[in-house]
């Protein structure tokens, strides 16, 4: 109620609650004393319009209640383009759903209007469900944008394949222009995304399908093939090959933008990591040379043998778990790209050395973040002051450093904000 | 005519450093110390017996004391506005002094009995004695809101004047002059409910790790100051096995009571300091915990919903997962991590564990791993935890879950390796999960990896003795991180490391949203209440417009009423990130040291 009500005064402060009833008072005891323009229910249609834009749903809603005018407004295509729904169960979330009888009236009056839609579903499956029931009931739409996001665990995941698959294709069928589809965390497979690649070929520009267990390196390479104008793409490692870099690389495709790879691996030593070549690397760098590459590790400290051998042209590095220092130190060696780095952990002996060279080799680095991990005070200020004011984000734990009989905790703030040209401090943890 | 007083006796169980105490005996012909506790309301609360037994033993730690002055503690049971009409009359009351209690909840009946009061005609007197500083006043030096970043709170409280001196203990001298005679009843009417009374079953139950109490607290406070003890603490600061257990000098619980004043503690470390240090001034972090609880103590004052998600304006709204059964196996230390069962069950058996091993399991059972709201873990802390404070509680658990105050996030400790780091011998584990005593240390953080003849060889076989990893921890904090990516990214005025907060992509598919302006309109409007913010600055900070699929515009979950609260609260997160933001801003124009 209270957002309603500021939510207008703030926007036009003329118009406040008050003086509508003001008016309407006025108007009933001294009858068509106000002129005709003066009445807020003949604003042209196009001011009610832009009004309406700067309003939550819940606003707009309120306001079509005040006149016919007003609801005719609430009722434009416009206003429809884009959808969130969001699907939780009351066991399993705190979080409210999006009003049943909304969604039926979105299907029924606005579902041709529907471009951008996201669907928030939480770790029920009858949440997931119910998403692929209306996603299936979307037929008559233009989506160019289509979301299907887990808040909490992975729900799509425990819908029945079938179901999901039915309900997703009933969407890359019917829109023809989809440009952008993010459905990590479900089973999509292989057959889908046949069917995503004839009826959109012509329009697909980002694709994030982390984490979808149901996908082969056959499957992703087909959409490569034939989606010229793929610009991102979020994929598990165990789909990239060095096929899917060359067909990325072609003549007839596009620059690629961004490349997403989550390495991950469920029981140590149970998933052996294939190499991908340094010529398929390089070639898609030639093709595309400012291609961000992420990769986010979720690996044991013994998995990480295969990676970065050779130069591999990667460019945001996550790892999750503790990381190898020799893995480290292959990073500084090979991945002269390197823009961000956050290790999460590491084990008991200092990273001085590693972060040294990071810092002598990988001159594009601009971001760091270490959790768990240990550099001695004068080792780190070695680092920042080789990459000096390029490093514009700089997160470290407080525990990371440890005090030698150069600096201690209280000199490694001023020294390290001498060389990085601004305040710094390292992050802390409440000490309760 | 006679001046009757009455001290109510709350958070601050002690005769030393008690300026409310000292205003009651003060020129008083007679004086009463009461405690008012209300046993049935005492048993249904949500306080497990260590915090109850530590609570009866500085009562009794009082009473003694105050026997030694031919006085007793009245410990009175009922409701506090059921209460004082009686004892104003019963006792002829004309004065009643208690200490200042700046949260919220216990503001609310302070204001409430302070009326009472004036009514019966009886004068109170407020002192503050729990905090270092007059919380208001670090307020009012941050433009009137209170600090969100634990730097900024620093910088102001360095432009403060020292905390008040503390105060001596109580003497014999005073006391003599109010001096009360004890009815021969007293046992009877005003004794210390034992655990029985409260509900507690007591067979079986373990001596206390930590003895409540004022003598106790002052103990420890000396072999904490024990100059060579305290050199070590300060040499080597790091983390050790050592640390995780309980500490002969840990004096955290009796903050919590007030069984040792704060102040004491502050000057007793700064004058051991500059004694030391040749006069030198004291670096901030010597004072570290005592400024945390300071800082979240602020942080709350005003916020009658600091300990909840809903409603709480610094609080990001969180899409937690509910899972009681996942809830219920990390509070009783089930879930197949060593590491994370041993120090749950060192809470429950002793009521105290080391701050990291708060930050493994908070991290855990939140942003880490069971994407499990924080108010749960709180409220199982708040049960078991001696030193639990309702603002240090929430405050931390906020901090902890990456839900407010604008801490990183991509830092998650795993529960394998962190226990590792910090005990690499197993030890802590052995200690507290018995059943894996025999285990090699080489898997005594993972036993499901361990081959099943040393399994079998310990006597404790995963999935039959000991349970299963309740989740895998690489898939889970995978997921975590990702949700809390989308998450921030809806705060699109975050800057963190860019690579976890927005990834660059396709601009075109984004259109203006909607909601964005409507909420910054809002924010300005709803937070005037507060501190009316720059406009400028807040123009700095305006949302700027989601760029990618990734960021989805918030639209309010539609239909019924009760949404809208939902999207006030959203605003709300705004504001106070904006001004968390422009804290950050100001520490670096002030160049805060």
């Amino acid at each position: 109620m209270k957002r309603g009500q500021t939510g207008l005064q703030s926007k036009c402060p003329a118009f406040s609650a008050h003086e509508k009833r003001a008016n309407r008072q006025k108007k009933a005891t001294s009858g068509c004393a106000q002129s005709y323009t003066e009445d807020w229910g003949n604003l042209p249609h196009h001011v009610v319009l832009q009004i309406f834009q700067h309003l939550s749903l819940i606003d707009r809603a309120k306001a079509s209640s005040v006149c016919r005018r007003w609801n005719d407004v609430f009722h434009t295509p416009d206003l429809w383009r884009r959808f969130e729904f969001e699907l939780n169960q009351p066991a399993t979330s705190y979080l409210r759903s999006t009003h049943p009888d909304l969604i039926q009236q979105i299907i029924k009056k606005h579902a041709q209007h529907l471009q951008y839609v996201s669907f928030k579903v939480d770790s029920c499956i009858e949440s997931a469900e119910a998403a692929c029931d209306i996603l299936s009931q979307l037929v008559n739409c233009t989506i160019k944008t289509l979301g299907l996001i887990s808040t909490a665990r992975p729900s799509f995941m425990d819908v029945s394949q079938s179901h999901f698959v039915s309900a997703l294709t009933v969407v890359f069928v019917n829109s023809k222009s989809l440009s952008s589809i993010k459905i990590d965390d479900t089973p999509v497979d292989d057959p889908s995304l046949k069917v995503l690649v004839a009826n959109n070929s012509d329009t697909l520009k980002l694709l994030k399908m982390s984490s979808c267990p149901h996908v082969s390196p056959a499957g992703i390479l087909c959409v490569a093939d034939q989606c010229h104008g793929l610009r991102e793409l979020a994929l598990n490692y165990h789909l990239l090959s060095d096929e899917l870099l060359l067909a990325l690389s072609s003549e007839k495709h596009v620059n690629l933008e961004h490349l997403r790879i989550d390495v991950a691996s469920e029981n140590p030593g149970q998933t052996h990591f294939h190499t991908i070549k340094k010529s398929s690397w390089e070639a898609l760098v030639r093709h595309s040379p400012k291609v961000n590459i992420v990769m986010y590790f979720f690996l044991y400290e013994e998995e990480f043998e295969p990676f970065f051998r050779e130069e591999t042209p990667v460019t945001h590095l996550y790892f999750g778990r503790a990381v190898s220092k020799d893995m480290l130190g292959r990073i500084g060696l090979n991945c002269p790209r390197l823009v961000e780095l956050v290790v999460c952990a590491n084990g008991l002996e200092p990273l001085d050395e590693e972060l040294i060279r990071i810092a002598e080799r990988c001159k594009s680095l601009t971001a760091i973040g270490l959790g768990e991990c240990e550099v001695t005070c004068s080792g780190f200020v070695e680092f920042v002051k080789m990459c000096g004011g390029r490093l514009t984000q700089l997160s470290i734990m407080e525990e990371v450093l440890i005090p030698d009989s150069s600096y201690n905790m209280e000199q490694i703030h001023s020294e390290v904000s001498k060389h990085l040209g601004r305040i710094w401090f390292p992050d802390m943890m409440p000490t309760w | 005519m006679a001046v009757n007083s009455v001290h109510w006796f709350r958070k601050c169980l002690r005769l030393h450093d008690n300026p409310a105490l000292q205003e009651a005996v003060n020129a008083a012909h007679t004086l009463r110390c009461v405690y008012i506790l209300d046993p049935w309301f005492a048993g249904a609360a949500n306080v497990g017996i260590n915090r109850w037994r530590f609570l009866g033993e500085a009562l009794e730690d009082l009473d003694n004391s105050l026997k030694k002055f031919n006085s007793r503690l009245f410990v009175i049971r009922g409701q506090p506005t059921d209460v004082f009409p009686r004892l104003f009359k019963e006792w002829k009351v004309t004065r009643l002094t208690f200490e200042y209690d700046p949260e919220p909840y216990g503001k609310e009946r302070d204001g409430a009995i302070i009326k009472m009061a004036q009514e019966f005609g009886v004068e109170t007197v407020v002192r503050n004695s729990h905090t270092l500083y007059n919380l208001d006043r670090i307020i009012e030096m941050n433009n009137n809101s209170p600090p969100l970043t634990f730097k900024r709170f620093q910088t102001i409280v360095s432009r403060l004047e020292l905390p008040r001196r503390p105060l001596p203990v109580i003497t014999q001298q005073q006391m003599e002059k109010c001096c009360t005679k004890i009815s021969e009843n007293h046992e009877q009417l005003y004794s210390i409910p034992s655990l029985e009374e409260l509900g507690f079953r007591t067979e079986r139950l373990p001596p206390a790790v930590w003895r409540g109490g004022e003598s106790e607290a002052l103990d420890r406070l000396n072999k904490h100051l024990d100059k060579k003890v305290w050199v070590a603490n300060l040499e080597h600061s790091r983390i050790n096995t050592c640390s995780l257990y309980a500490s002969p000098t840990g004096l955290s619980p009796y903050l919590r009571f007030g069984c040792l004043s704060c102040r004491v503690l502050y000057y007793n470390l700064r004058e051991l300091y500059m004694k030391l240090r040749k006069h030198s001034s004291p670096p901030p972090s010597l004072f570290g915990q005592l400024l945390w609880r300071e800082f979240f103590y602020t942080a709350a004052t005003n916020n009658p919903n600091f300990d909840r998600m809903e409603g709480n304006p610094i609080c990001v709204q969180i899409p937690w997962d509910q899972n009681p059964e996942a809830l219920a196996k990390w509070a009783e230390g089930r879930t197949g991590f060593p590491w994370i069962d041993a120090i749950m069950t060192q809470l429950r058996q002793e009521g105290w564990i080391h701050h990291l091993a708060r930050h493994a399991v908070a991290c855990f059972l939140t942003r880490g791993d069971l994407w499990i709201s924080w108010e749960s873990g709180m409220k199982v802390f708040e049960e078991l935890l001696l030193d639990a404070d309702w603002s240090v509680n929430a405050g931390s658990w906020m901090w902890l879950s990456c839900s407010a105050f604008f801490q990183q996030f991509f830092h998650c400790y795993c529960p394998v390796g962190f226990g590792r780091r910090t005990d690499p011998s197993g030890d802590y584990i052995r200690r507290y999960v018995p059943i894996l005593k025999d285990y090699p240390n080489r898997y005594i953080y993972e036993p499901w990896n361990a081959p099943e003849s040393v399994q079998k060889a310990a006597n404790c076989v995963v999935g039959v003795d000991y349970p299963k990893p309740m989740i895998n921890h690489a898939e889970g904090s995978r997921l975590n991180i990702e949700r809390m990516k989308q998450v921030y990214q809806q705060l699109s005025h975050y800057r963190g490391l860019s690579q976890l907060a927005s990834v660059p992509t396709i601009q075109e598919e984004a259109e203006p949203p909607m909601t964005d302006e409507s909420q910054t309109s809002t924010s300005s409007s709803s937070s005037s209440s507060s501190s009316p913010p720059h406009p400028t600055v807040m123009d700095k900070y305006k949302p700027k417009r989601p760029t990618s699929l990734d960021l989805f515009p918030q639209l309010p979950p539609a239909g019924t009423q009760v949404c809208v609260c939902v999207c006030v609260s959203i605003c709300y997160v705004h504001v106070c990130l904006c001004v968390c933001f422009r804290e950050r801003e100001r520490e670096r124009e002030l160049g805060c040291v």
